[in-house]
């Protein structure tokens, strides 16, 4: 789960990393309000949404006035902002983070991550920040400094003394750079966040350490025990066709294509996006239904897939071990009925009562395509897809 | 014996008392696996569908002499059971949890390493279906008809996927030695490499089938394995060559994120390795059933 720079940053200062003053502001009227008790004669406004490089796209702005202030946060507002990280569709902004300005002498890049091969979380730092990492590890992977942290004792401070030192930091500076990546480290054990990322960390004028930027993402899997995390979530910022099928219990993710898939199995389901691809389609989605499902669930996987308005075909495809074929048939059955299914739909059913499951199809009387492999499935689906398309286009 | 499980091991069910492993374990007796009983604490001294139920993993391995642990515990308590059991002196533990916070996995790799190599634990999973020698035992979730007792191992992420493979290898009549599910999670007990070692140290496995997916280090740490160390021929397929970037992809490891993660780059990996690529998920058989000829 992702987050907004400024809950990020609420969150740091509560283990004292430091951050510049701000506000929030949902009009105009508030980013000037927020500037006014700031004091001081130069802000940034800055559009909250769950993405990096906003600067490129027009999201971060230096003000010098009200004036300024408010054509800037007229020109956010409800804007739909398309970054490198937010894809074609972009995101919605809804609401800007109004900052005092900061006098950068220095910056720096500072980033948590939990690493996959060390199995551990790895801190890597680099003086040249402002940067995206990818670009740091491009051009200039010589200033990269890496240190791991064992989960037994969790970061120490020789640690980040080692990671301050290596920065070149003004040695006045090391006691507060210390604290600053020991709070960091702090913060993501204590919230189970899987990364955390400070760039840039500036050096100010006067001598202070400072979070200018803050990107923090959380670990779905432990928000159980987090519910003050929980509470951070953005649907506005979220697919909402995801967001429909999260809140059905589906794990689902949408996609640009325009055949729906219903499959069991993570690994399964990818496959078969890749088999649609293979032949010729393109998928609307991913969708797991997960092991036991029920004809309810089935049902409700059927109206996450069809909340997709460019959905023109569904596939299913189906190898139980704990699933049941009838109950997926059965669930089938029912969708088609109560959702008065018309577009092409193709059913591949496989493993455990394969044969009741199929039994049911065939006597259901309805127009559902089966086929016996994933291979099959696929381009079944795909012909039927193109074909309804021409018959359009022919009627047209 | 294959690889991790046959019939002389002795299973020991953690969970046991739950809906889903009173279900499975049913399942895994039906199949000529050796079930010893099971843990549920607070239970202790119960009969359990005929099994004996225990306390804690150190008492049930003192009665029981259990050397293979099956964990059906649901995700926020699996870390703490597997470690249970890995200071209980089990031999290999199988972790069906799908949602173990990462966070939890780290510290239980951790906790591990308190042991002696030679005495300590063999994790599979979590977030796997479990492992299979067919005709023998099997300790998870699969469909067991669908495999044929046989010489090729797999090894692989998904549970599904490692189906299609085992059920087209049936069709053109290969058999399984072992089928090992090592689980979608970004960090997991064994990896793909772990795996094939044993494969290759096996004498009743010829040849490997790898089933492998977008997301973290384990498929080209494999591709490297396989290169300098394995004789047996290996064949694999790599799901989510559609997969967009930075999407994570139903497993809480499948998600691109860095440099040679992502499908394309993996199947490169694993074809400059002399790995045998498995084009597409429908092709197992086929390409299996050549490599081997």
């Amino acid at each position: 789960m992702d987050i907004h720079e400024f809950q990020a940053k609420d969150l740091l200062k509560r283990f004292g990393v430091q951050v510049p003053r701000g506000g929030i502001a949902y009009s105009p009227e508030q980013a000037v309000y927020r500037a006014s008790e700031l004091s001081g004669d130069k802000w940034v406004v800055k559009a909250q949404i769950h993405s990096g490089a906003r600067g490129k796209a027009g999201g971060v702005r230096i003000c010098t006035s009200e004036k300024e202030i408010s054509e800037a946060a007229s020109w956010m507002l409800g804007r739909t902002l398309v970054t490198h990280q937010t894809g074609p569709q972009g995101k919605l902004v809804n609401r800007l983070y109004v900052e005092e300005a900061t006098d950068i002498a220095q910056e720096i890049y500072l980033g948590f991550v939990m690493d996959r091969k060390e199995e551990r979380v790895v801190v890597v730092a680099s003086a040249q920040g402002g940067m995206e990492i990818e670009e740091i590890s491009a051009n200039e992977p010589e200033s990269l400094i890496r240190s791991v942290v064992d989960p037994a004792v969790g970061m120490q401070a020789f640690q980040a003394r080692e990671i301050a030192f290596s920065l070149d930091l003004d040695p006045a500076l090391i006691p507060q750079a210390v604290k600053t990546i020991i709070g960091c480290y702090r913060m993501m054990e204590e919230t189970d966040a899987n990364m955390v990322e400070i760039n840039p960390l500036v050096v100010t004028g006067a001598g202070e350490i400072v979070a200018l930027d803050a990107k923090v993402s959380f670990d779905d899997n432990a928000l159980f025990r987090r519910p003050e995390i929980s509470e951070l979530r953005d649907k506005s910022q979220e697919d909402s066709r995801e967001t429909f099928a999260s809140d059905r219990g589906l794990n689902y993710i949408g996609l640009d294509g325009e055949i729906g898939c219903i499959v069991n199995g993570a690994g399964l389901a990818m496959a078969t996006l890749d088999m649609i691809k293979m032949a010729g389609g393109e998928p609307a989605n991913f969708l797991d239904v997960g092991g036991g499902a029920s004809p309810e669930r089935v049902l409700k996987s059927f109206k996450a897939v069809l909340n997709d308005p460019n959905v023109e075909a569904i596939l299913v495809n189906i190898f139980a071990g704990i699933n049941r074929c009838d109950w997926i048939a059965e669930g089938v059955i029912r969708a088609v009925r109560e959702l008065n299914l018309t577009m092409p739909l193709v059913v591949r059913l496989s493993g455990t009562n394969v044969e009741e499951g199929r039994r049911l199809i065939a006597e259901s009387g309805l127009p559902i395509q089966t086929a016996e492999s994933l291979a099959d499935a696929a381009e079944k689906v795909v012909a039927a897809w193109s074909d309804t398309r021409k018959s359009e286009k022919g009627a047209a | 014996m294959a690889i991790l499980i046959d019939t002389s091991s002795r299973v020991l069910v953690t969970g046991l008392t739950g809906r889903i492993g009173s279900f499975h374990t049913a399942d895994m007796i039906k199949h000529g696996t050796n079930v010893v009983g099971g843990v549920t604490p607070g239970k202790g001294g119960i009969k359990h569908d005929g099994l004996p139920v225990f306390n804690t993993v150190k008492g049930a391995v003192a009665e029981t002499g259990a050397d293979l642990v099956i964990c059906f515990v649901p995700p926020p308590f699996a870390a703490d059971a597997i470690m249970e059991a890995a200071d209980a002196g089990i031999k290999t533990c199988v972790c069906i949890a799908d949602g173990i916070p990462a966070r939890d996995m780290i510290r239980v790799k951790r906790y591990m390493r308190r042991y002696k190599a030679e005495r300590r634990m063999r994790l599979i999973g979590p977030n796997c279906a479990g492992i299979i020698t067919p005709g023998q035992a099997f300790a998870g979730l699969m469909p067991p008809h669908i495999y044929m007792p046989g010489r090729v191992g797999i090894v692989g992420r998904s549970g599904t996927l490692g189906y299609e493979a085992a059920s087209q290898m049936k069709e053109h009549g290969i058999g399984v030695s072992t089928s090992v599910g090592i689980g979608g999670d970004p960090i997991n007990g064994s990896s793909f490499r772990d795996i094939l070692e044993l494969f290759e140290n096996d004498p009743e496995t010829d040849a490997v089938v790898m089933v492998g997916e977008i997301g973290g280090p384990q498929e080209a740490e494999a591709a490297a394995y396989i290169r300098d160390h394995m004789t047996k021929p290996v064949a694999a397929y790599i799901a989510g060559l559609s997969a967009p970037k930075g999407r994570r992809m139903g497993h809480a490891g499948a998600i691109v994120s860095a440099f040679g993660e992502s499908a394309q780059e993996k199947v490169e990996i694993l074809g400059d390795a002399g790995v045998t690529i498995v084009p597409t998920p429908s092709s197992f058989g086929e390409v299996v059933a050549k490599m081997v000829a």
